[in-house]
């Protein structure tokens, strides 16, 4: 009898596959809720209002540094001197005039890189990995290390990038953009918003 | 006891799985110093299960808490002191044993046919090592855990389009923070731990079914007694390797203690000083570099001035040894037949190896990046290069026997 049973694995095979892809997108639905668990919870999004600095209180070339989300917040008081030194280090920066545009908003796109020119304000991260740099103004003797005609600025600890005094990358360093300006805004001479634009 | 035996036996496979693997498990006759590695890594392994099994019990996974619950287990804790010193010391001499395993079998061609799928999954066990141990470095949550950590995920940051949210994703914050610290702990106590068991029995058990390699490179499967079909350069892994491996332990065991009791932070290098600061965002150390046994490769991310091509770098310098079964044409395996050429090769390569070790760990100035940039291209010309070199490397004629 059974030598005339003409195998016929059709409807098997095809009950196989159809049966792996019900599973497959199943298995991917239930992924979604453990993969998207991973991302900012509601509370940590909320950690990243915005906040507000007095700067009355710094004097030319301090550099005052805040917390917000986490990251350091510098403000930097420049003088007239530092701003009028700024164009003459152009060649020697990698986008001197902040032509990549997730580094600043829009009204930081200037030759100080900032709204009000004397202040600068900076996400305080290098943009290679994520180290804090240090800062190091021209008059300090370790500059001269860092270049021989350092006119202030900023110098990574962990890689060796450097940044002038507007938070602009040098050539030939690890760090591949300029350090990152939050949006911001004047509440009034003396107050500043960080994190929200006006 | 045999009755009981008998019972089991009818049940479970134990007596056979006994002798297939220990009692008539037979390896070469001619093991030397070399092959103690791969028990103590075995034996280091269950010490960092054990020491670490016990220091969850009074650790606190939370940003606020960790550095303190460490502290209180280094002070007011009974003997927490020793219970955490042999698991960070403990991890140091997991990766010296693994990178001399490592080298026994660059040495005497362990992975090439038939056991490439050892080398290979020995590959996915060191990867996963790399894991755990920079997970497990966060928990203190000390400065250089910190740091250490921002950089290495902003790695990811490196990749293009994907990489900023991939970054934020694995954080779980805008930087290093209680999430991530969190989801750290659950992965180094958790999931990678139980991934490594798994592949430590993969491991074994393809060493098991193609038979151990030796100095020679001789297969003794090639060469069996007629009569009982065992290899006649084989002799049982139990009790001829298992007592040999005693030794071993107990040597290893000595100069394990030895920095334990002694010097357990061997002067930064097992433990860094910066990491006795609580974890501070606002403040990058002077000098962040990563423990020694990651040096060669962040030596070899920081040589190439550009962010992307650096972490390519950095990824391939370690994807390079999956490839090396197939890189490696040289008609012997062992280091013993093989010419001037490899020999030389080989030895460019440890000079390399270390000298990025050295270098990853300093920080950078312009000689030493140069430097880091020659010793990362003999590293990779090492590979790149070796199935020309190996084909015209004059080699020795290989014994049929192994020798003693």
């Amino acid at each position: 009898m059974t030598d005339n049973v003409v195998e016929d694995n059709s409807r098997r095979r095809f009950l196989v596959a159809a049966t792996s892809v019900v599973g497959a997108v199943g298995a991917g639905f239930v992924a979604v809720p453990f993969l998207t668990s991973f991302s900012p919870s509601a509370k940590a999004q909320a950690a990243g209002a915005p906040i507000e600095v007095d700067i009355s209180k710094i004097k030319e070339g301090q550099r005052l540094t805040v917390e917000w989300r986490g990251k350091p917040i510098w403000i930097v008081k420049r003088s007239e001197q530092n701003l009028q030194e700024l164009s003459s280090l152009n060649n020697k920066l990698r986008d001197p005039h902040s032509e990549v545009i997730s580094q600043q908003p829009d009204y930081a796109k200037n030759a100080g890189r900032s709204i009000k020119p004397e202040y600068l304000v900076l996400i305080g991260i290098c943009t290679h990995l994520g180290c804090s740099p240090s800062y190091v103004e021209a008059d300090n003797p370790a500059g001269n290390d860092i270049d021989p005609d350092w006119k202030g600025g900023f110098f990574c600890p962990c890689h060796g990038s450097k940044f002038d005094l507007a938070g602009r990358v040098y050539q030939s360093v690890p760090a591949p953009t300029n350090l990152v300006v939050p949006p911001y805004t004047y509440l009034s001479d003396t107050r500043l918003l960080i994190g929200a634009t006006a | 006891m045999n009755k009981m035996l008998d019972w089991v036996d009818s049940r479970f496979p134990l007596m056979s799985l006994w002798n297939e693997h220990l009692a008539k498990y037979y390896a070469p006759k001619n093991f030397n110093f070399w092959y103690y590695f791969g028990s103590l890594a075995l034996l280091m392994l269950v010490l960092q299960i054990v020491t670490g099994i016990f220091l969850t019990m009074n650790y606190k996974p939370d940003a606020e808490l960790a550095f303190g619950s460490v502290e209180y287990i280094m002070r007011d804790v009974n003997y927490g002191w020793l219970i955490r010193y042999m698991h960070a010391v403990g991890a140091s001499f997991f990766f010296v044993v693994v990178y001399l395993h490592m080298f026994r079998g660059l040495m005497y061609g362990s992975y090439r046919k038939p056991r490439e799928l050892v080398w290979l999954i020995g590959m996915f066990i060191y990867v996963c090592l790399m894991a755990e141990a920079f997970l497990g470095y966060l928990l203190p949550w000390g400065q250089m855990s910190y740091w250490g950590a921002q950089v290495i995920i902003s790695l990811f940051g490196a990749i293009p389009y994907v990489g900023e949210d991939l970054a934020l994703w694995i954080r779980g914050d805008y930087v290093i923070a209680d999430a991530t610290l969190n989801r750290f702990f659950a992965f180094h106590v958790i999931l990678v731990p139980l991934i490594l068991l798994v592949l430590v029995v993969l491991h074994i058990m393809a060493l098991h079914e193609v038979g151990s390699n030796n100095p020679d490179g001789v297969e003794i499967k090639k060469n069996k007694d007629p009569k009982t079909g065992i290899p006649v350069d084989g002799i049982p892994f139990h009790p001829y390797y298992s007592v040999k491996d005693i030794v071993g332990v107990t040597v290893f065991l000595m100069l394990f203690a030895g920095v334990i009791f002694y010097a357990p932070e061997l002067g930064g290098y097992f433990i860094e000083a910066n990491n006795f600061f609580p974890a501070d965002p606002l403040k990058t150390p002077e000098h962040i570099a990563p423990l020694w046994y990651f040096t060669p490769f962040y030596a070899i991310l920081r040589a190439i001035p550009d962010k992307l091509m650096g972490v390519i770098a950095m990824v391939a310098a370690i994807g390079i040894l999956f490839a090396l079964p197939w890189l490696d044409r040289s008609p012997v395996k062992s280091i013993r037949y093989k010419g001037w050429i490899y020999k030389l090769a080989l030895t460019l390569f440890i000079i390399s190896f270390f000298g990025l070790c050295y270098l990853g760990m300093v920080g950078p100035t312009p000689i030493k990046t140069l430097f880091a940039q020659i010793f990362s291209a003999i590293y990779f010309a090492f590979f790149l290069l070796m199935p020309i070199y190996s084909k015209l490397d004059k080699t020795k004629p290989v014994p049929e026997r192994v020798t003693d």
